[in-house]
């Protein structure tokens, strides 16, 4: 890797540093891992109330039609996912496709009604920008917003915690989004996650972040949530962490993610890499995308091998230990032919077999409030 | 004797000729929840600077490196339902593993406390 340079903060650095957070390089920003409480205690009041999490290192971008231009439309052309059916408010999950069917990134598309809000992965969010720039910039306005606060609060006390001081966020419904006021300031809030719960995501203006995250702190649900518990909250709810779980050499349908394809854009292509996409859509992908539970304590991390009798079908491409379950858990991808649940695998840990089988996803039930 | 330490923050305290071996405060502090202990076999050789055992946390496994040659003669099998004990106990309840020295003169290489005190403060 070239010299990255120095870290980058997030508008809550310092606000990190005043709670004690172990602050460490993450996609060029320098994030709390964890707070003094610690990651179990992190995921556990996640689970259990309300947490707070910083992702303002996230990258937020603004499209908005040129005259006569449809943006909608026009992020079709890069993404599988039906965009042009998004309802004013409504929110979805897609990803930047390649020409091969890989994936560049996953991303959360919003309609305002007049723009479409983006939120996009900080390790991706420069390389994303280029990409948008370079197909888009015909057809829309492009406005990278990377200085905004984003953050999360997630946990089933969540709601009431944040309808405390914006009521109407109550009865929002999962994968919505509106303009709220909190503190004086024009926000945008999405009810949506990364943790399998119910929670909102608030993209804020820079220099009210933090003001608004003291606020939020304040509430007696609330706590704030670091790197660490986002991923072992994510890997619970068996969610992809770009990067590991999918990347630029998997397919969305490897990656079991056929639900997040529009009906339409199925049968009718127009998005980079459609025709690998429709032909693993009719005959299968030649590996899928598993959950894996491993007997015993033993964790298999990213990277370990599978196995069925010493032969190799896979590879895990994340693992941890699963904090709500007690227990260690996984996912990763294999072959087509060995990969229906209850198959008995072998995962390679530091060499040693460790019997483990595979099973659907989430481990943890998701709680999203559809109202 | 006392406790001497190594530069990976693994301790070990002799009692005649077997040491009993552990991970200082600094090390379960930045490791942070300790979710899994894989501790050696009993009856194992091993060498000074081997990973022997493994360590693993919420975020990551860490491997741990004996500060002395032997063998094994007990592993902590408590860690196995109680791991949290490394971060609560590291240099009490949270021991890994017991080893009769090969070569006890080893053990001369190794930190004192107030060097290994200063060693710590050096690395923040």
């Amino acid at each position: 890797m070239s010299d990255p340079g120095p870290l980058k903060h997030t508008p809550l650095h310092a606000l990190h540093k005043e709670l004690g957070a172990r602050l460490v390089p993450f996609a060029g920003y320098e994030m709390p891992v964890q707070y003094p409480t610690g990651i179990l205690a992190e995921h556990a009041q996640a689970r259990t109330a309300a947490g707070l999490f910083d992702v303002s290192h996230m990258g937020q971008v603004r499209l908005t039609a040129k005259p006569g231009q449809n943006a909608a439309k026009a992020l079709e052309t890069l993404v599988p996912g039906d965009i042009t059916g998004l309802q004013p408010g409504q929110q979805r999950y897609t990803q930047f496709t390649n020409e091969s069917g890989g994936i560049l990134d996953d991303l959360m598309v919003t309609s305002t009604g007049d723009h479409l809000l983006l939120v996009v992965n900080a390790a991706c969010k420069d390389a994303d920008l280029a990409h948008i720039q370079k197909h888009l910039s015909a057809t829309c306005e492009i406005e990278p917003m990377f200085s905004r606060g984003l953050m999360a609060l997630q946990g089933p006390q969540a709601s009431q915690a944040l309808a405390r001081l914006v009521p109407s966020v109550a009865t929002m419904k999962f994968m919505t989004g509106a303009f709220v006021t909190i503190d004086g300031a024009q926000c945008y809030v999405t009810r949506s996650g990364y943790t399998g719960g119910d929670g909102y995501e608030i993209s804020t203006p820079a220099d009210k972040a933090e003001a608004i995250a003291r606020l939020l702190l304040a509430q007696p649900e609330v706590k704030p949530i670091g790197l660490g518990a986002r991923d072992s909250l994510r890997l619970e709810a068996g969610l992809c962490l770009y990067g590991h779980d999918i990347d630029t050499t998997t397919t969305p349908i490897e990656a079991v993610l056929l639900w997040s394809i529009g009906k339409e854009r199925r049968t009718q292509g127009g998005f980079p890499g459609a025709s690998v996409i429709q032909k693993q859509i009719a005959e299968g992908a030649p590996r899928k995308r598993v959950g894996l539970l491993p007997e015993g304590k033993a964790i298999a991390r990213e990277g370990s091998e599978i196995a069925i009798g010493g032969k190799v079908i896979g590879k895990v491409t994340s693992g941890g230990f699963a904090p709500t379950l007690g227990r260690a858990i996984a996912m990763g991808y294999v072959d087509k032919a060995n990969s229906a649940n209850g198959t008995k695998v072998e995962l390679l840990v530091r060499g040693k077999p460790v019997p483990a089988e595979i099973v659907p996803m989430p481990f943890v039930k998701h709680a999203y409030y559809r109202g | 004797m006392a406790v001497k330490y190594s530069k990976d923050h693994e301790w070990i305290s002799v009692e005649g000729d077997v040491g009993t071996v552990g991970i200082s405060q600094y090390a379960q502090e930045q490791l942070g929840d300790v979710v899994f202990v894989d501790v050696p076999q009993v009856g194992r050789k091993i060498a000074k600077g081997e990973s022997v055992a493994v360590v693993e946390s919420v975020k990551a496994a860490s491997d741990i490196y004996s500060p002395a040659s032997g063998e094994v003669t007990e592993a902590n099998a408590a860690l196995a339902d109680a791991p949290g004990e490394v971060n609560a106990d590291p240099m009490g309840k949270g021991w890994f593993f017991k080893v009769k020295l090969g070569n006890p003169s080893e053990l001369d290489e190794l930190m004192d406390q107030a060097a290994y005190d200063a060693f710590v403060k050096s690395l923040s």
